[in-house]
């Protein structure tokens, strides 16, 4: 058989049922691929005998699990048990879970296992991956090219073949920016629809998991393998489970989706009008109806986010205090100087930046003029969004501004690596689901995505629509090995 | 609005975290930069906008409250950086 590793999930899970190839072949070949891919530091923590073990224990088992005998591996913000997770900082650089986060879980009950934790920007908070105590992730569509973040190790091992799928959190664009800077698909769901138990928090009011893969169909197995009712987090939304890659279909004639003017924003490169116009112009051959939209206080989303993102989480980095769990600082005399300096050595720059940010933000006399405002502009955004899903089945736009930057571009300056969320933004604050689908390079031969936004719990149809696309879109993400 | 290196400390103090001194006016350039970018919505009147406090279509469900767990004290301690016996171990607070 040919490298097994270049296959999309769905074809693995094919093999793997006719068993044309063993879940131990399979693991073997991912560990393979992954000893081979030091360069790209996508890994922070690998678990390799405790995969190929289950790989046997699995092929001795009755195969009729979503995604059974699939070795996986998942971003370092899901807590695993007994196995370290750092969410990328040096004040979790010790800490080993008791438990298992849901989402996981889910993924466990359903047949995968555990390959190994990938990098991630510090607390999730960075578009680039450069804020990971574990150091830098490089695309493997070129050295020296930033993954995307936060989900920066996640987006850089599925291109590279390192894991057949992965799991990554979005709280401003971390799923989709990453997906549209490797060549790969990655979906945001509606807040609520995957449980947050068991992740490292950043922002609770926007933080969500979701699925990173190769091909539309995937998205759907992993979606739902990942997704349902969780009775341990308050948010989770309870609805029956759904059938995402049962259901899947690619006629989509007739469907209204929504062109926004917000969405073409000042110095935006060319190439980017022009995948945007070749995403229209793929959908309108489908039978699809453009019809213009505005969403007027699109410009206001990440000024918002900005706010209510660094509030919540300057509440919850507070846990960090050097005393239950993590690293604690050696140094001060007394116990409030221990917390101020385990957290100035636990916590980078970007992290601390963030911190304070949310600590002002919330602090006496400015609470008013910050958080109540961006509160009420987050009312207005949403509401853009409500007022069109009455005219619109989704939203078609840009994933990013840009492609994958190098490294250490943007570092020095905060503001313009945080433009770099600017079409994903919007979404986390309504709290929509929003599919990131590679469509096409710039002239350098990077990949570059484009964004459907669906209503609240309207996943099937962006899948649906994504899956008509990816059909008919002949890009094809070719990503030449060069790091082994 | 622009914060000064005073007002910064002051605000690493409330977040309990140590600032560098010479870290002092970079962090003060960083957040002044991303004040001017946040103050943007200065713009926008919203004097008859109701704040968002949940995005959710549904109202917090409560449970009952009930012990669902529990006789877990070593794997609660288990990632503590100081203990003894079943404590955690923290600086002298009180002479």
């Amino acid at each position: 058989m040919s490298d097994i590793t270049n296959q999309s999930l769905s074809e693995i899970l094919e093999n793997v049922k006719s068993k044309k190839i063993s879940s131990l072949e399979l693991t073997q070949a991912y560990i393979k691929n992954i000893e081979n891919a030091k360069k790209l530091n996508a890994f922070i923590t690998t678990t390799f005998d405790q995969a190929l073990e289950n790989a046997k224990k699995f092929d001795n088992k009755p195969n009729e699990l979503l995604l059974h005998g699939i070795p996986l591996a998942v971003k370092d913000l899901f807590c695993t048990e007994n196995i370290k997770t750092t969410a990328g900082s040096k004040i979790l650089n010790n800490f080993i879970p008791s438990y298992e986060s849901t989402v996981t879980k889910n993924l466990w009950n359903c047949g995968a296992f555990l390959l190994g934790k990938l990098n991630c920007d510090e607390f999730a908070m960075g578009s680039s991956n450069e804020t990971s105590f574990f150091g830098n992730v490089i695309n493997p569509v070129g050295d020296q090219l930033v993954p995307g973040g936060s989900s920066g190790g996640s987006s850089s091992a599925l291109a590279a073949n390192l894991t057949p799928a992965t799991i990554g959190t979005d709280t401003g664009g971390s799923i989709r920016q990453p997906a549209s800077f490797t060549g790969t698909v990655g979906l945001k769901p509606t807040y609520g629809l995957c449980s947050r138990w068991g992740i490292v928090a950043f922002a609770s009011s926007l933080d969500q998991a979701g699925p990173m893969t190769k091909t539309v169909s995937d998205c759907a197995i992993m979606l739902e393998a990942m997704s349902g009712f969780d009775e341990k987090d308050s948010t989770s939304i309870n609805k029956k489970k759904e059938t995402y890659s049962k259901n899947l279909k690619d006629n989509i004639k007739g469907l209204k989706i929504g062109i926004p003017k917000e969405y073409r924003v000042d110095n935006m490169p060319k190439e980017i009008d022009e995948l945007w116009e070749k995403g229209k112009k793929i959908l309108k051959n489908l039978g699809v109806q453009l019809i213009d939209i505005s969403l007027p206080h699109t410009k206001y989303a990440l000024p918002t986010y900005y706010i209510v993102a660094p509030a919540e989480a300057s509440s919850n980095l507070a846990r960090y205090d050097g005393v239950r769990y993590g690293h604690r600082s050696q140094k001060g005399k007394d116990l409030i100087e221990m917390y101020e300096n385990t957290r100035s050595e636990g916590f980078g720059d970007e992290v601390k930046r963030r911190i304070l940010i949310g600590t002002y933000v919330l602090s006496s006399g400015y609470y008013d003029a910050y958080y109540l405002k961006a509160q009420k502009v987050r009312q207005l955004i949403k509401k853009d969004f409500d007022d069109n899903f009455t005219k619109v089945d989704a939203i078609l736009t840009p994933s990013t501004p840009s492609s994958a930057f190098k490294i250490g571009e943007k570092k020095n300056d905060p503001v313009s690596m945080y433009l770099n969320d600017i079409f994903t933004v919007p979404v986390n604050l309504a709290g929509l689901p929003a599919l990131s689908l590679p469509a096409g390079i710039d002239k350098q031969g990077h990949p570059l995505g484009l964004q459907l936004i669906g209503k609240a719990l309207d996943e099937q149809k962006i899948l649906n629509i994504g899956y008509a696309f990816e059909k008919n879109c002949c890009y094809k993400n070719e990503i030449k090995k060069w790091w082994s | 609005m622009s914060l000064d290196k005073e007002k910064i400390k002051h605000v690493a103090k409330l977040a309990r975290i140590s600032v560098d001194e010479a870290k002092v006016d970079t962090l003060t350039k960083d957040l002044n930069s991303i004040f001017k970018f946040i103050e943007q919505l200065n713009e926008l009147n919203t004097d008859k906008v109701e704040p968002l406090t949940s995005i959710l279509n549904q109202s917090l469900r409560s449970r009952k409250d009930e012990i669902s767990d529990g006789k877990i004290r070593e794997k609660i301690l288990k990632n503590s950086p100081k203990k003894s016996e079943e404590f955690f171990i923290v600086p002298k607070v009180v002479e």
